[in-house]
């Protein structure tokens, strides 16, 4: 199912400087993200996806070329305007879940809503059915560090999906866990990919992480290397 | 757009050890600070309370103490005819013709010397003292050795007690009462008669005039006839300002000294935030790369570390008070240097005195979270996240 795209990126390049060397890392990188997509993006180490989902993301900036999304430049938006168009666009899913330690599962879970002008009765039925789908109601006064690590993700994907993101992209989901709750995760990400049509950017070392997504990009040395997936530019 | 307080708040509860430790550093130093200013706090009102305004306190001009101030009887006669001066019921002028000396008595648990006043006065004298009440024995008997002792003398001097005697003047006088001056700075003084003490010390001349106005706004008009009066040598003061002038050395004296020590202590105060704060922002990398990426606002994580800063400043702050509030229990005593006579005052907590600590923790607080608040602030998203 090919949409509108949502992302579209245009000969992006993307270097970082290390010791007065310059470390070229994307390279002149075209492509689009089709609405309601789940892409995986794999590759060797150090081939640049956490790079190119951080520019995706709006946490990094390119050096040049054009990133938009939804029809946005982000590349040009300042500081603090990148911050707000995060909180209204992106939910992020990390490795390491990056919860807060101090906050229990649900303020956790609240924390993208305090940015938005919501009332704290409408955050607290946002935040419960958002915990119902991860099936963690029972959990939500627990803290981080009294759950499992598939438990924390879960939380992780409520956090995600709570401000119904136009975006969601996840750096490895599933690298810290063991299989049975890698599995888990998969399945959720499945679930609102084809159920609630999220459009999701996950990168990925798991082959049977990758198979569960709809297409899958490798990118090698800062270029996207399969072909078929490989869009011309106009 | 503001990350929730409880954030905060369990963040520094979250660190006990830490957050204890540079709390109590800052505790240290607003005690130091807060209990400086009780003290002053402390002599500028027993100071104060002494002096009345109605009350006119006349010496020989430049003598600066009563101690150090003579004024014979013929001068003596040409003070109390001025006009300004009360009437009493009796008809009579209301006047005080006092004697002060000091002289060396023991303190009961260390036998160590130490100037006391003793105060030669009459009935007027006493009538315009009304907040001195006899609270142990009587008063003493005019044109006798009798005597009474201040609050603060009675306790801690060798034979200051009811019932009990001292030698001074070459004499043996009974002390048979013990009074209450309100904490004024009479708790500290010893009285008997004017005339028996004056014969006993050999003294021609009285050392002070205490008058009381019929009109407390005419003393302006007295001062000026008393000091351009050719025939006098004497200053006029009201007792109020007298009393105040008197511990102005000492005040200020405990006002630098306990300034300079806060200053210094709370540089190092300051640096215990500030490197607990820098280790607050290194240990939270990754939260506030997750934080940033989730949309808060660089200033949003300034705001938190501030506020972390703050609130560390707050609870030394408070913990300080605390601790500085019981001070309020203590008497302590010390020589004032400008009468060089046993002064006992007590620490004194006030509502400024509160405000003024508080935000002096909070100034701490604030000067050892800024830099690592802005270093929180500025982190770049990317590395931030990369962080363990
Ligand atoms: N902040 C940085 N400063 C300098 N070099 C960087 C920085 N971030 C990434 N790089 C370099 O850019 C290249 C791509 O990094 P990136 O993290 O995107 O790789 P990756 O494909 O995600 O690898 P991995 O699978 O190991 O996570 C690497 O050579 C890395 O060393
Ligand atoms: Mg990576």
């Amino acid at each position: 199912m090919a949409g509108t795209p949502i992302v579209e990126i245009r000969h992006l390049f993307k270097s970082y400087q290390r010791g007065g060397q310059v470390v070229p890392v994307l390279h002149d990188l075209s492509f689009d993200i089709a609405e309601g997509e789940y892409l995986a993006l794999m590759g060797p180490s150090g081939s640049g996806k956490s790079t190119l989902l951080n520019l995706i993301a709006g946490i990094d900036k390119p050096d040049s070329g054009e990133l938009r999304i939804s029809g946005e430049d982000i590349s040009r938006l300042s500081e603090s305007g990148l911050a707000d168009w995060r909180a209204a666009n992106i939910g992020f899913i990390f490795q390491f879940y990056n919860l807060m330690p101090v906050l229990t599962a649900f303020e956790n879970v609240e924390l993208p809503l305090l940015l938005t002008g919501l009332g704290r009765r409408d955050r607290r039925e946002r935040v419960e059915l958002a915990l119902e789908m991860v099936s963690l109601t029972d959990r939500s006064a627990h803290y981080p560090s009294e759950l499992s690590g598939g438990q924390q993700q879960r939380v992780a994907i409520a956090r995600a999906i709570i401000t119904d993101p136009l975006l969601i992209v996840a750096d490895e989901p599933t690298g810290d866990l063991d299989r049975v709750s890698a599995g888990d995760i998969l399945g959720m990400l499945e679930r609102l990919n084809r159920e609630l049509g999220k459009t999701i950017v996950m990168v990925t070392h798991d082959q049977r992480a990758a198979e569960r997504a709809r297409i899958v990009k490798h990118l090698d040395k800062g270029e996207l290397v399969d072909g078929e997936s490989l869009l011309k530019t106009q | 757009m503001v990350i929730p307080f409880s954030y905060t708040a369990k963040n520094l509860g979250a660190r006990k050890m830490t957050t204890t430790l540079t709390a109590a550093g800052m505790a240290l130093v607003v005690f130091v600070f807060a209990t400086v200013l009780m003290l002053q706090e402390g002599l500028k009102k027993t100071l104060v309370d002494t002096g009345s305004p109605d009350n006119v306190v006349v010496t020989r001009r430049s003598a600066g103490t009563e101690v150090q101030s003579g004024i014979d009887r013929a001068q003596a006669a040409v003070v109390e005819s001025q006009p300004e001066i009360a009437y009493g019921a009796d008809g009579k002028v209301r006047v005080s013709k006092e004697m002060v000396v000091l002289i060396t008595l023991q303190k009961r648990d260390s036998d160590k010397p130490s100037n006391v006043i003793i105060r030669g006065l009459g009935d007027e004298g006493r009538a315009m003292r009304p907040q001195v009440r006899i609270t142990h024995g009587r008063m003493f008997k005019p044109g006798s050795s009798e005597i009474v002792a201040g609050r603060s003398i009675a306790g801690r001097f060798r034979g200051a007690g009811v019932g009990e005697q001292l030698r001074f003047g070459m004499r043996d006088w009974v002390v048979v009462g013990t009074f209450d001056a309100n904490g004024s700075g009479f708790d500290s003084e010893i009285w008997g008669d004017v005339d028996q003490l004056m014969q006993a010390f050999r003294r021609p001349v009285f050392s002070s005039l205490i008058l009381k106005l019929g009109d407390p706004a005419r003393f302006d008009s007295l001062k000026q006839h008393l000091e351009s009066d050719p025939r006098l040598t004497v200053e006029a003061k009201r007792e109020s300002v007298f009393y105040a002038e008197q511990s102005e050395v000492l005040a200020n004296f405990i006002g630098y000294l306990g300034l300079t020590l806060s200053v210094i202590f709370s540089i190092g105060a300051t640096i215990g935030a500030m490197i607990t704060m820098y280790a607050s922002v290194a240990s939270r990398t990754a939260e506030i790369g997750t934080l940033r990426a989730l949309g808060f606002r660089s200033s949003g994580i300034l705001v938190v570390f501030l506020v972390e800063a703050l609130l560390l400043g707050l609870v030394g702050g408070v913990i300080g008070l605390f601790f500085a509030s019981f001070m309020q229990f203590l008497t302590i005593s010390t020589m004032n240097w400008q009468s060089f006579a046993e002064l006992a005052f007590s620490f004194t907590l006030n509502p400024s005195i509160v405000a003024k600590s508080l935000a002096f923790a909070l100034c701490m607080g604030l000067l050892g979270g800024f830099l690592p608040a802005v270093r929180a602030s500025r982190l770049n998203i990317v590395d931030a996240l990369r962080a363990p």
